[in-house]
């Protein structure tokens, strides 16, 4: 949910995607925060995202918090005993904002613990890089995402952070009828993410860090269904995530939009 | 200033889609060529693999699935060859070793529009190969 490994969408189809997560909050009211996502891809080599996010914390307010537009790009053609993939995204999202995609620098709890009407005021312009770092073996995927973000307004410093995961079919085989419960259908895994400071506080210290195990369902009219509980490693992280998610894949919406705009 | 923020979401929307659709669609595949010209390329002990479910009666079915779940839509239904995907009920395809088919699933060419298919396990890509390999050069 967020390790990445180093499969894009492929070319021509649109994956639109709703994920919600829900986190408890010490010092503050628990919320439930959510993303909408559109998941193109544009070439065989590369997949672009717009992400549109916002929040609810109980007992205050229901907020838009901005968006995010990522892009991916695979390093080499062909497959790799490890596969590099390039990740850089932009956001333009406030302070309210707790989809918490990733974990980045000394993020804390406490940071969600503002109130909305206050938090609001200040916004993020940011870059985020990443090395999406992903080798498939025996069915099983083992992926690591170092990550860096910069601030393009303030001058706050580098910030880092990283995510790791395996994952694997509960089948490796297919089953010769067509089912929604194969276990083939069914992916499992775990993944665990943090912060690692910033340029001049590098390392674990006021950092907060999560363990997540991961299940999908990949049904075969396109449909995806996501679950992860997570649960904080230490004081500074949220107690308690659970995010969940569904997707549904348009394969050849490229080549439909192309003809409805008077192309091919 | 939401709606400044729903003006900029809208605009990063037409950026991101705008690039998408003239890359992934002004390449109509006469490339269909280039594609079995890789097929020669596939290093020699990857095509000498043999098949582990050539004999395995249910393989055809199930990669018949996986064929409509994730190849159809490119390579056609029939996989008569599509817009975006070439023909796989050629000679060329056809006469290639199942060792062959296999490592063009698994690296791809992905500079010519073909994904890797590695996130489908080994033997899920094995039971495509049996797939395709049992359609034969008719239509």
């Amino acid at each position: 949910m967020v390790t990445y490994d180093h499969y894009l969408e492929e070319p021509g189809s649109l994956e639109v995607e709703y994920f919600s997560t829900f986190g408890t909050q010490r010092g503050g009211n628990d919320f439930h925060s959510y993303w909408a996502e559109f998941e193109y891809g544009a070439t065989a080599w590369w997949t672009t995202e717009l992400y549109l996010d916002g929040q609810s914390t109980f007992n205050d307010s229901t907020i838009f918090t901005g968006f995010r537009w990522e892009n991916r790009i695979r390093l080499l053609k062909g497959e790799h005993i490890v596969n590099p993939v390039l990740y850089a995204e932009y956001e333009q999202i406030n302070e309210a904002d707790k989809i918490i995609k990733e974990v980045e620098g000394h993020d804390v709890e406490a940071d969600h613990a503002v109130p909305n009407a206050e938090s609001r005021r200040g916004h993020n312009h940011e870059i985020e890089l990443k090395l999406l770092l992903s080798s498939t073996h025996n069915g099983w995927n083992f992926a690591i995402n170092p990550l860096a973000v910069k601030s393009l307004t303030g001058g706050d410093p580098w910030e880092f952070g990283y995510a790791v995961g395996t994952s694997r079919s509960l089948a490796l085989k297919a089953s010769a009828n067509k089912c929604n419960f194969c276990r083939e259908n069914f992916i499992a895994g775990i993944e665990m993410y943090g912060g690692l400071g910033d340029r001049y506080s590098f390392g674990l210290n006021e950092t907060s860090h999560y363990l997540a195990p991961v299940i999908a369902w990949n049904l075969p009219s396109s449909w995806t269904l996501r679950l992860s509980p997570g649960f904080g490693l230490n004081d500074n992280s949220h107690q308690f995530l659970l995010r969940w998610g569904i997707s549904r894949e348009f394969s050849g919406f490229g080549a439909t939009m192309a003809r409805l705009l008077g192309g091919h | 200033m939401t709606a400044n923020v729903w003006r900029r979401s809208i605009v990063g929307l037409a950026i991101m889609l705008a690039p998408g659709f003239s890359v992934a669609q002004n390449k109509p595949p006469k490339a269909a060529d280039f594609m079995y010209a890789e097929l020669a390329k596939v290093p020699k002990k990857a095509a000498a693999r043999t098949n582990p479910f050539e004999s395995d009666a249910e393989a055809p079915i199930a990669g018949a699935k996986l064929y409509g779940q994730h190849c159809g839509v490119c390579h056609g239904e029939n996989a008569e060859g599509g817009k975006k995907g070439p023909s796989l009920r050629v000679s060329e395809v056809q006469q290639a070793t199942p060792g062959t088919l296999f490592w063009l699933l698994t690296n791809g060419v992905v500079r010519k529009g073909m994904p890797v298919w590695s996130k489908l396990p080994d033997a899920q890509r094995w039971q495509l190969v049996t797939y395709i390999k049992s359609l034969g050069t008719g239509s």
